[in-house]
């Protein structure tokens, strides 16, 4: 009978436990998105911010965010599938292939704020550049490379054997058979890590604080030519994005309506990252559906 | 009229091209994994230059550094530069998270694979991944406004404390243990299950004595793993920690760790001056931690292999 009611009272720990996780999230959304979405609207999503007065919005660092992870996928994405591939298709079991292992572990388990070090020395300090959108991206290229990486080598390897064998019966070349058969096979899968991926980066921000800087020029959306200092598709101004402005408001900030600024720009941050998992499930549902031909 | 190649030609031509794409292709993805390579050695070789340099180049006593509780670079007589009550603090928030994460994980990863298989993991699954997702500067602007001013009210203190850091970084790691015990649990021999009951274990028996202890290895990767994340993350803490520099005496203190102490001062001090260099150390000992973390995890899973 004592160990009937033992039973019992794990099993209501265990749910109380679940309970606990779940209010933790419930809590945390309802408050963000209830305090934050009182704040958005069109106005504050498209007034720059301002650094001493009440009423500043969020426009340049939305831009910089999405322009910062723009730049961020277009190094990362080649690098980490092609990275990907030599491990699942190239690599033979050996040492080398055991240390390249390992720095993809170490590169994942770095803390962002030892690739911020990183960056600030390598990328800011050692090419002169000072704080640019390219340094911040590299920086972030750094932290996100061995995600992709991982995802492109397990979708890769989870490829059916038989396809493969079959392209290379058919006498098609090594290289050939991952580009034309393994790659589209995978590739519903790397998306849906990819978007993954850059949901974690679009909140990212110990990163980017000395990489990236706390600032951004005034900025002329007018103003195409990526070489210009005030054009916003310049790489080499420096940029503050949504994340760092959060901290920045909250932390160092002079601001009269820090609460209101950065619950909204906390609710259109999560929100974002919320849209970025949607699609990503979405995504990979569908071509799924496409492939397996499944209803 | 079209001059014609005899067959041989063109197929040599042809598969010379061919051998062409196929180089091409395995040195276009080599130079990828180099690159990864030479991004973790570089990351190694330039922080730990870097963060040697106020030991050998501006003489900070190493011994100092790392036993001494005084922290005032900035005094012009005598500058000291004790870092323990960083050291102490990163490690002591670390834990406290993981004393509380490390239950709450393992539990819903029980409850998930255990106490409710279908609907739990259902529900649980999705809350997970949305935790995971959840940026960290807004983990840390909710303990501002919601956790600081709570703690101050009903526990006392200021508010800023190792508590509130505790916190903060506990719900940030809850979902690293989670998953990972989860996958641990689930993937343990039904055998193992339906041998316990077989025997008339209940079900709590059969996971303290059966299902925890085989996946014991994989439950304490887990726990390193969300160590690992606790110990490195700077700005969440830093916004609830308080940010002192004196060594903490109860958790309800204010109290500062090696993140957060880089974040704050990395930015308005001199690069290149002594207190900067110190900062490029404390970097250095987030860098060989993360090593040790990983080092760990090595051993664990060798464990979990036999």
């Amino acid at each position: 009978m004592k160990s009937k009611t033992a039973d019992r009272l794990a099993t209501g720990v265990f749910i109380a436990i679940a309970i606990i996780i779940i209010s933790i999230l419930v809590g945390l959304f309802s408050y963000i998105l209830v305090n934050g979405l009182k704040h958005i609207s069109w106005e504050f999503l498209t007034t720059p911010s301002s650094n001493i007065r009440a009423g500043g919005g969020i426009r340049d660092q939305l831009f910089n965010s999405f322009y910062i992870l723009l730049i961020t996928m277009i190094i990362a994405v080649p690098l980490g599938i092609g990275g990907g591939i030599y491990m699942a298709e190239y690599a033979k079991p050996g040492k080398v292939t055991d240390i390249i292992r390992s720095c993809i572990e170490v590169l994942a388990s770095l803390p962002s704020i030892v690739i911020g070090m990183f960056g600030l020395l390598m990328f800011v300090n050692i090419t002169g550049w000072g704080y640019t959108i390219l340094g911040g991206a590299l920086a972030l290229t750094v932290f996100n490379l061995p995600v992709i990486v991982r995802v492109s080598e397990d979708s890769i390897r989870s490829v059916p054997r038989d396809l493969k064998e079959a392209s290379l019966a058919l006498g098609i070349t090594h290289w050939h058979t991952i580009k034309t058969v393994l790659l589209p096979s995978a590739f519903p899968s790397i998306l849906t890590g990819i978007i993954l991926a850059a949901g974690r980066v679009f909140g990212e921000a110990a990163a980017l604080l000395f990489t990236a800087g706390l600032s951004t020029p005034r900025l002329d959306y007018g103003n195409w030519n990526p070489f210009s200092a005030q054009s916003p598709l310049n790489i080499f101004r420096p940029a503050e994005t949504l994340a760092v402005h959060i901290w920045s408001v909250n932390t160092q900030g002079l601001i009269p309506d820090v609460e209101e600024v950065s619950n909204g720009s906390a609710a259109v941050l999560v929100i974002s990252v919320l849209l970025f998992n949607l699609l990503a499930r979405w995504i990979g549902r569908l071509i799924h559906k496409k492939i397996t031909a499944t209803k | 009229m079209e001059k014609l190649t005899p067959a041989k030609d063109r197929l040599l031509k042809s598969k010379n091209n061919w051998m062409d794409g196929e180089l091409r292709g395995k040195v276009l993805v080599l130079l990828c994994a180099v690159i990864m390579i030479s991004a973790t050695i570089s990351i190694t070789i330039f922080l730990g230059t870097k963060g040697l340099q106020s030991f050998i180049k501006n003489g900070v006593s190493l011994l100092e550094f790392l036993t001494s509780t005084h922290w005032n670079p900035t005094n012009q007589a005598k500058p000291e530069y004790g870092a323990l009550p960083f050291i102490f603090g990163s490690f002591a928030v670390t834990f406290l998270a993981a004393l509380i994460a490390a239950p709450l994980g393992i539990g819903g990863a029980i409850f998930m694979t255990e106490i409710a298989p279908s609907w739990g993991r259902k529900i649980l699954q999705p809350i997970i991944e949305l935790l995971v997702g959840i940026p960290s500067v807004v983990y840390g602007f909710i303990g501002l406004t919601v956790l600081v001013p709570f703690i101050r009210e009903h526990v006392g203190g200021l508010g800023f404390s190792l508590l509130s850091g505790m916190i903060v970084l506990s719900i940030m790691i809850l979902p690293t243990i989670a998953t990972i015990a989860t996958d641990a649990i689930s993937s343990l021999p039904n055998s193992l299950r339906e041998g316990s009951y077989a025997l008339g274990a209940t079900r709590w028996q059969t996971i303290r004595k059966v299902l925890i202890p085989a996946a014991l290895p994989s439950l304490l990767t887990a726990i390193v793993l969300g160590m690992a994340r606790a110990f490195g993350e700077a700005l969440a803490v830093q916004m609830v920690i308080g940010n002192v520099r004196n060594l903490p005496s109860s958790i309800l203190d204010a109290s500062a760790t090696l993140t957060t102490i880089i974040t704050l001062n990395m930015g308005h001090t001199t690069y290149g001056s002594v207190e900067n260099n110190t900062l490029w150390s404390m970097g250095l000992i987030l860098l060989v931690m993360s090593f040790a973390f990983i080092l760990l995890i090595r051993y664990l899973s060798s464990r979990r292999k036999m």
